[in-house]
């Protein structure tokens, strides 16, 4: 073996290390593992590459796939991301950094946290937010379990049949496994009386799986008056503009920051988030920054509420999450603090503008019927195609844009337009459907 | 690092703004057409800033932060390696795919699942991976879904529990109690290793599996593995790996040929991919043979996990190849056991066997106390001195068999000379105990700000800004 | 040396018992205290009417770094629980003794024949 750029240790070091510990060879720092279990041959790997075949091996990979427009969401949103974030994000000491146990020297990665900390408390409306989760679908998961652990004795959940698939997908996961028992229902208010004497929680969206705003009024009337908790599953980016999860009246407010700039990457990383009334904090699974003073009477932030955590209370802990996507919740940080109040009104302003607008011309194709007519909707939407949805995705696949998404089990299609789609790019879109209709004739 | 005490909310000032975006009156007019009802009353206090108000904010920000790059880390089970660059450079290729387009589409991304998956299976020996957790204990958790997964399908529902080492990483029992398997813990032996005698009759039909790390936390193989294994398969139960330490085998041994059935890797640990100051990461599980039928089935995230992450861990195996694989594992350790040699008269040594790739002291060999007024110093004031000699702490007061624990993990990618400082303060650290505790107690000095006063932090939260 | 108050009955992990006719008064000890340092918060989940078993736990006290289960030393009902010590948790460090955490009516008297006496508990309590 030749040198090596990540490894440091020249041959004449590694004779001096061997020495000072009293070894003869490296392989004798490995006499407790049993012989056969030491790997003999050659690994099947490809071999060593340099860092320009690094390069082009993944830009290779890349180039082997069209470049779509994406007019698609269901979870994952093309905004806008600015170019300041993966500027701010990269910085090593951020990028590099272990979680701030020695907040002597993480400062950094404290203060932003406890900054996305209150950015989240004050999209949602609520007292309380963690340093993130997963994503948004997992942070759903936890809450429900948060739900069972606040209710003591009751583990009935009922879940909106409207909330996203992946986020049924995992919530019915994690609750198969923990003793959860969720019910599915279209129906929720039916639900939360059907079980209300087991009921735990309630978790339903603020923007359902079509992209319809939801008026949920009395849900949360309904889940207490049960002796339950309120989850709202959000987009956090129209809650910018969208009535709060604390007006609504919800206990706790879970989502995935993705929408808040972060580039879709194929579905990860995103970063999910969660936030509470006060009287839950010490339910809250993760890390929660705190507020203190140094020995000198600084400001100064640490973690705090650790006692909840799994590397004190092990089997007890509320979760057993620990690296969480502080990074992405730092993208989100910087994302928020770019756009203000302004921009973001601006961001559903123009998302609403594009997908209206996506809306209305694809209905003039004479191709779609409505679906929900007359529910408001902020970038996404859902309509009957009276052509076959996979024909549909394939003519827009071909044309350069992912669209029509096809819902599960239904005949409709979605669509989605953020601010990042443009005038031009929309008429595109529609005169790819329109040569449909040719086709059709 | 210097102290600078804004948070981005203090900053703010109406009419600024930080965005570029079109003009939206259009959108404006129709979103103030939605029901009122649906819509917030009071908008969001979120800060109107400049663009270089932004920059410099967060660039101030990060100057008070220690990462990978500004110095040695050597936090034990954390595998603080060197994160390559070009990792960086290549993670943003796929930025604009869309996680649901259909597969015609994904060329690209199905080689980088393939090319990685194949790639850790060479490494770990084990058969098949899933991608979909997204850091190490979620790792765990689908690891252990998986195990279930298992014995429910062969019809065996009885197996309910999980053994774990009282030396385990905390994530473990916890990982296992939100998977509804309840715990018990296996003893150490006095030569910190599982205690195999204590083991035998903990295993038994209700026996789902048993969670091991190995080299343990204390950095020890477990060399009695062999017959653990068989005895936990003769049992009915299966071997669960802990891959937090995983790196001193990268290729050296693999855990698939020692009769481990399942196993997490932290991609951010061991395949050098950033830590981000907590996430993201990606902690892929992989199967034995046995289990390569419920591998897929358990759909805990959203999407397809942290592909971004996946790609820079790819770009690591790419570089390394197979002419430098075996040097990952070997260098880490004989880093380890350098520093461990060289420090033992200075701190407590309680097992002093061949370590891995890290390995325990049981503190100061002489705290500096006279046994009356003057009380000596803790690892914890040991950590916090250390800090003002420009190195992360250890790990401390983990594991918890040692009252006074730091544990101490260099991985490979540190020289000679940086590990040779690091030696020379933490002698002097130790002299330093002995004459005067208290430079210790009082610790760190040089720092942006002190120590906390964390019991304040924990007895009256303030979790988040006061605009008032 | 930490203080065993006299008048009292205590339990191995270290939660005294004050016997007040039908219920009893339950606490950690000064050596406890002493031991967690300073407490942060005491998660006591159960209620009014909930019913313990000797031996099972009833709640936890946090400190920073560290959480500590409670244990009911008898089996009973809960009649009480302090609600004083969300806001003030400090009060079990400065007064370990005033500081009950829960009372309950107890439903076997005879649990308290195997607690110790303050002169067996100071043999442990060190």
């Amino acid at each position: 073996m030749g040198a090596f750029s990540y490894f440091p240790a020249t041959p004449s070091d590694i004779e001096l290390m061997l020495r000072r510990i009293g070894v003869k060879s490296l392989d004798d720092l490995y006499s407790d593992v049993p012989g056969d279990f030491m790997f003999g041959g050659e690994y099947d790997l490809p071999a060593a590459m340099t860092e320009q075949q690094v390069r082009d091996f993944f830009k290779s990979l890349a180039g082997a796939d069209p470049k779509l427009k994406v007019f698609a969401g269901a979870g994952a949103y093309d905004h806008y991301t600015p170019s300041v974030i993966p500027y701010v994000t990269s910085r090593s000491e951020f990028l590099t950094a272990y979680t701030p146990y020695q907040c002597e020297i993480s400062q950094g990665t404290l203060r932003y946290v406890f900054e996305w900390q209150t950015m989240i408390c004050e999209l949602t409306g609520l007292d309380v937010a963690n340093a993130s989760m997963y994503d948004g679908p997992t942070a759903a998961a936890e809450a429900v379990r948060m739900c069972v652990a606040s209710a003591r004795r009751r583990s009935t959940v009922v879940v909106s049949s409207l909330l996203l698939p992946q986020v049924l997908e995992v919530v019915g996961t994690y609750a198969k496994w923990g003793g959860v028992n969720i019910k599915v229902a279209g129906d929720v208010a039916g639900a939360v009386s059907e079980y209300a004497d087991d009921l735990a929680g309630v978790i339903v969206p603020g923007i359902d799986r079509y992209g319809r705003i939801v008026d949920l009024s009395g849900i949360a009337d309904a889940a207490h008056k049960a002796g339950a908790l309120m989850v709202e599953y959000c987009d956090p980016s129209a809650l910018a503009v969208l009535k709060t999860p604390a007006e609504w009246g919800a206990d706790v407010a879970v989502g995935d920051g993705q929408s808040l700039g972060i580039p879709l990457n194929y579905g990860g990383p995103y970063v999910g988030f969660m936030a509470c009334r006060s009287e839950h904090m010490r339910k809250l699974p993760g890390r929660i920054v705190g507020e203190s003073r140094d020995s000198e009477g600084r400001r100064c932030y640490v973690l705090t509420l650790q006692a909840r955590e799994q590397h004190i209370r092990r089997e007890k802990a509320t979760s057993n999450i620990c690296s969480n996507e502080s990074l992405m919740a730092l993208w989100c940080t910087v994302y928020l603090s770019l756009m203000g109040p302004e921009g973001m009104k601006r961001v559903n302003a123009l998302c609403h503008e594009r997908s209206h607008m996506l809306y209305r011309e694809l209905l003039s194709t004479g191709l779609f019927e409505e679906a929900f007519p007359g529910a408001d909707f902020i970038k996404e939407f859902a309509l009957r195609p009276l052509v076959s949805s996979d024909t549909l995705q394939q003519a827009l696949l071909k044309a350069g844009y992912f669209a029509a998404l096809k819902v599960d089990g239904e005949d409709l299609v979605t669509f989605c337009a953020t601010e990042k789609r443009t005038v031009e790019e929309i008429e595109g879109l529609v005169k790819a459907v329109c040569s449909l209709k040719e086709d059709r004739k | 690092m210097r102290y600078y005490d804004r948070l981005v909310f203090e900053l703010s000032k109406p009419g600024r703004v930080g965005f570029s975006l079109p003009d939206a009156s259009e959108g404006l007019a129709a979103l103030s057409g939605i029901d009122s009802r649906l819509m917030r009353s009071v908008p969001a206090r979120l800060p109107e800033v400049t663009e270089v108000d932004v920059v410099r904010h967060y660039t101030n920000l990060s100057q008070m932060n220690f990462g990978v790059d500004t110095g040695f880390y050597p936090l034990g089970s954390c595998t603080m390696k060197y994160n390559p660059k070009v990792n960086e450079e290549i993670s943003g290729v796929f930025a604009d795919v869309h996680p649901l387009q259909p597969e015609s589409t994904l060329k690209g991304v199905k080689t980088v699942y393939d090319c990685l998956g194949k790639s850790l299976s060479a490494i770990t020996g084990m058969k098949k991976f899933t991608f979909l957790p997204c850091a190490g204990a979620h790792g765990e958790l689908t690891g252990l879904m998986l195990i279930r997964e298992y014995h429910l399908r062969r019809g065996d529902t009885a197996r309910t529990k999980v053994i774990v080492p009282d030396s385990a990483h905390g994530t473990n029992p916890a990982s296992a109690a939100v998977c509804g398997l309840e715990i018990v813990q296996v003893k150490s032996d006095a030569s910190g290793l599982v205690d195999v005698e204590s083991l035998k009759p903990l295993l038994g039909p209700d026996v789902a599996a048993i969670m091991m790390t190995n080299p343990n936390t204390l950095g020890l193989f477990e060399s009695n593995i062999k017959s653990i294994a068989s005895m936990v398969h003769e049992a009915g139960a299966l071997l669960y790996y802990d891959g937090a330490n995983m790196n001193p085998l990268v290729g050296v041994a693999r855990p698939g040929d020692m009769g481990f059935d399942v196993m997490h890797l932290n991609l951010h640990k061991t395949f050098s991919t950033p830590h981000g100051g907590g996430g993201p990461g990606s902690g892929p599980v992989g199967v034995g043979e046995k289990l390569v039928d419920v591998v897929d089935s358990q759909k805990v995230s959203g999407f397809h996990g942290n592909f971004a992450v996946m790609l820079r861990a790819l770009a690591y195996i790419l570089m390394l190849g197979r002419q430098n694989v075996g040097m990952v594992g070997r260098l880490s350790t004989l880093n380890a056991n350098y520093i461990k040699e060289s420090l033992k008269d200075s701190f407590k040594l309680p097992i002093p066997s061949v370590c891995k790739h890290e390995f325990v002291f049981d503190g100061l060999a002489d705290d500096g106390s006279d046994g009356g007024s003057r009380p000596g110093a803790s690892t914890l004031d040991v950590a916090k001195r250390l800090l003002d000699f420009g190195f992360h702490a250890p790990t401390i007061y983990f594991p918890l068999l040692f009252h006074q624990a730091i544990m101490i993990e260099p991985t490979e990618t540190e020289s000679l000379e940086t590990m040779d400082a690091f030696i020379d303060v933490m002698h002097k650290i130790a002299e330093e105990a002995k004459k005067d505790p208290e430079v210790l107690r009082s610790a760190p000095h040089t720092t942006p700000v002190g120590r906390p006063d964390e019991t304040a932090a924990a007895r009256n939260p303030i979790l988040k800004y006061s605009f008032e | 040396m930490s203080n065993i108050k006299e008048g009292l009955l205590y339990s191995e992990s270290h939660e005294w018992v004050y016997v007040d006719g039908n219920v009893a008064i339950i606490g950690v000890s000064d050596f406890a205290q002493e031991e967690m340092g300073d407490i942060t918060y005491v998660d006591v989940p159960c209620a009014v009417d909930d019913v313990v078993k000797a031996g099972e736990d009833f709640g936890a006290l946090e400190s920073v770094k560290a959480s500590s289960d409670l244990y009911s030393p008898v089996s009973g009902t809960v009649v009480a629980v302090n609600a004083a010590l969300d806001a003030n948790p400090a009060a079990i460090n400065e007064d370990p003794y005033g500081a009950w955490i829960i009372k309950i009516e107890m439903s076997d008297t005879s649990e308290l024949d195997s607690l110790l006496k303050p002169a067996a508990y100071a043999q442990i309590a060190k």
